[in-house]
């Protein structure tokens, strides 16, 4: 692997996504996506008592289900990136307790599946592993209990507020497909921190679009590519306001990206029926979205 | 659109790219529920004292049962859908009060009685209590000495 550009690292022999896994909650069911998930939970709590509990099992469970479908044993695995949101990652450590896989705990907030999957390849890339466990979970109760009020507070939440997903993904990098089809990671642009000044909590996406803008550009500068290069640009979570934002910044610095751009955090909940404002939060959803990534 | 180079131009920007909240429609459910609440409590206020009880003692039986149902109704989780539509309505009259106690109490029960919900219970209600006793003593110096 080599150094491209300003912040761009190029894989030699790409590593695969060999296999992903998703669960999630019953709101997110609910949504357009459902059909695309592994497993649908039925209720938040999935019989825990607390909510950090349920998102543990969630994780737990999660990543049973995506090294049994990829058919690699558990002692096969070299390393293990994963993060939440909770202090401590907990939903990670205590979801991950007994897999006996080498952990390195992460926090990215919004970002942490990204951030497992570039140093997950990186890994691969370099040889110190072979495969190479990414997972990240959230959970919309444990979030609010920890960032934000008590889930029975009779407050308003404005429209620009963004709703977090309850849910967990997990991949598995190998630097072999084994036989499948699987997509690669040629080339990671990690990005830089961009803060333009959003003091607002409940403008999330306003916040983080400039941020996905300059690392966007810095990618197609790096690179030498075009927006037009990628069959889809997918970003996390910058939802319905962020999205309209970044497209609209993109366009006046001279890159379009109308018609190969999305959201994750617009695309799992419909906007109109389920109440979410300005749509879902997290970026795990990427587990099965394409960003930097071409097939 | 124009070109972005400072920060508070992309804040303007932001502005203008955010949807305001519906004030008018806020404003006037807040209205119609804190108009209720209130009227709820005038009609409890005037059946105590249509029992013969005193002012003073009729006050307190309102703020009383006030309270309980809020708490009973935050309890049943319909207090926060009252509170999503009514917002200030249901959140500023003293109903608003046992809510943010309680909710806390609730959601921080999984960590123990004793730092959950009793270390917790006023993370919401907290800065009320502060402000709104310092206040009292601050007046209370002033009416003192020169009033």
């Amino acid at each position: 692997m080599k150094k491209i550009g300003n912040q761009t690292i190029i894989f030699n022999t790409p590593p695969y996504i060999l296999e992903t896994s998703s669960i999630v909650g019953p709101k997110e069911a609910e949504g357009p996506l459902a059909k695309y998930f592994d497993q649908c939970l039925e209720d938040e709590f999935w019989g825990e008592k607390t909510w950090e509990k349920a998102e543990s099992k969630i994780v737990k469970e999660n990543v049973n289900a995506v090294i049994s479908k990829s058919g690699v044993p558990a002692t096969q695995i070299d390393y293990c990136f994963a993060g939440d949101l909770l202090n401590q990652c907990i939903s990670s450590s205590f979801g991950l307790r007994d897999i006996n896989i080498p952990f390195f705990g992460i926090f990215g907030a919004c970002s942490t599946f990204v951030e497992g999957m570039t140093l997950g390849s990186i890994f691969v890339d370099s040889g110190a592993a072979q495969k190479v466990l990414c997972a990240t979970s959230s959970h919309f109760c444990s979030a609010e209990k920890q960032f934000r009020f008590p889930l029975e507070l009779g407050n308003q939440r404005p429209p620009s507020a963004q709703w977090t997903v309850t849910g967990s993904g997990a991949a598995i990098l190998s630097n072999e497909n084994l036989g499948k089809e699987c997509p690669r990671i040629t080339c990671i642009t990690p990005g830089k921190i961009v803060d333009m000044g959003v003091k607002d909590a409940n403008n999330m996406g306003a916040a983080m679009a400039p941020a996905a803008l300059d690392t966007l550009i810095t990618h197609f500068r790096d690179t030498g590519r075009k927006p037009s290069f990628y069959d889809a640009i997918i970003t996390g979570d910058l939802g319905h306001i962020g999205k309209e934002i970044l497209i609209e910044m993109a366009e006046s610095k001279g890159y379009n990206i109308k018609n190969n751009y999305n959201d994750c955090g617009v695309l799992i909940f419909d906007k109109e029926k389920q109440d979410t404002h300005s749509g879902g939060s997290r970026l795990w959803l990427c587990s099965f979205s394409i960003f930097w990534i071409f097939i | 659109m124009d070109k972005i180079e400072t920060k508070q131009e992309y804040l303007d920007y932001v502005d203008k790219k955010s949807p305001n909240s519906p004030i008018l429609k806020n404003c006037f459910n807040a209205f119609l529920v804190g108009g209720l609440i209130c009227s709820i409590g005038q009609i409890i206020f005037d059946f105590c004292k249509y029992k013969g009880l005193e002012d003073t003692a009729c006050s307190t039986i309102v703020s009383i049962v006030l309270i309980g149902l809020a708490a009973l109704l935050t309890g049943l989780n319909i207090f926060n859908k009252i509170g999503k539509f009514a917002g200030a309505g249901s959140l500023v009259p003293i109903t608003g009060f046992a809510n943010s106690i309680v909710s806390p109490a609730i959601e921080y029960k999984s960590e123990g009685y004793v730092m959950g919900v009793g270390g917790k219970m006023f993370t919401v209600a907290g800065p009320v209590l502060v402000y709104g006793i310092s206040t009292s003593i601050i007046v209370g110096i002033i009416a003192t000495f020169f009033v």
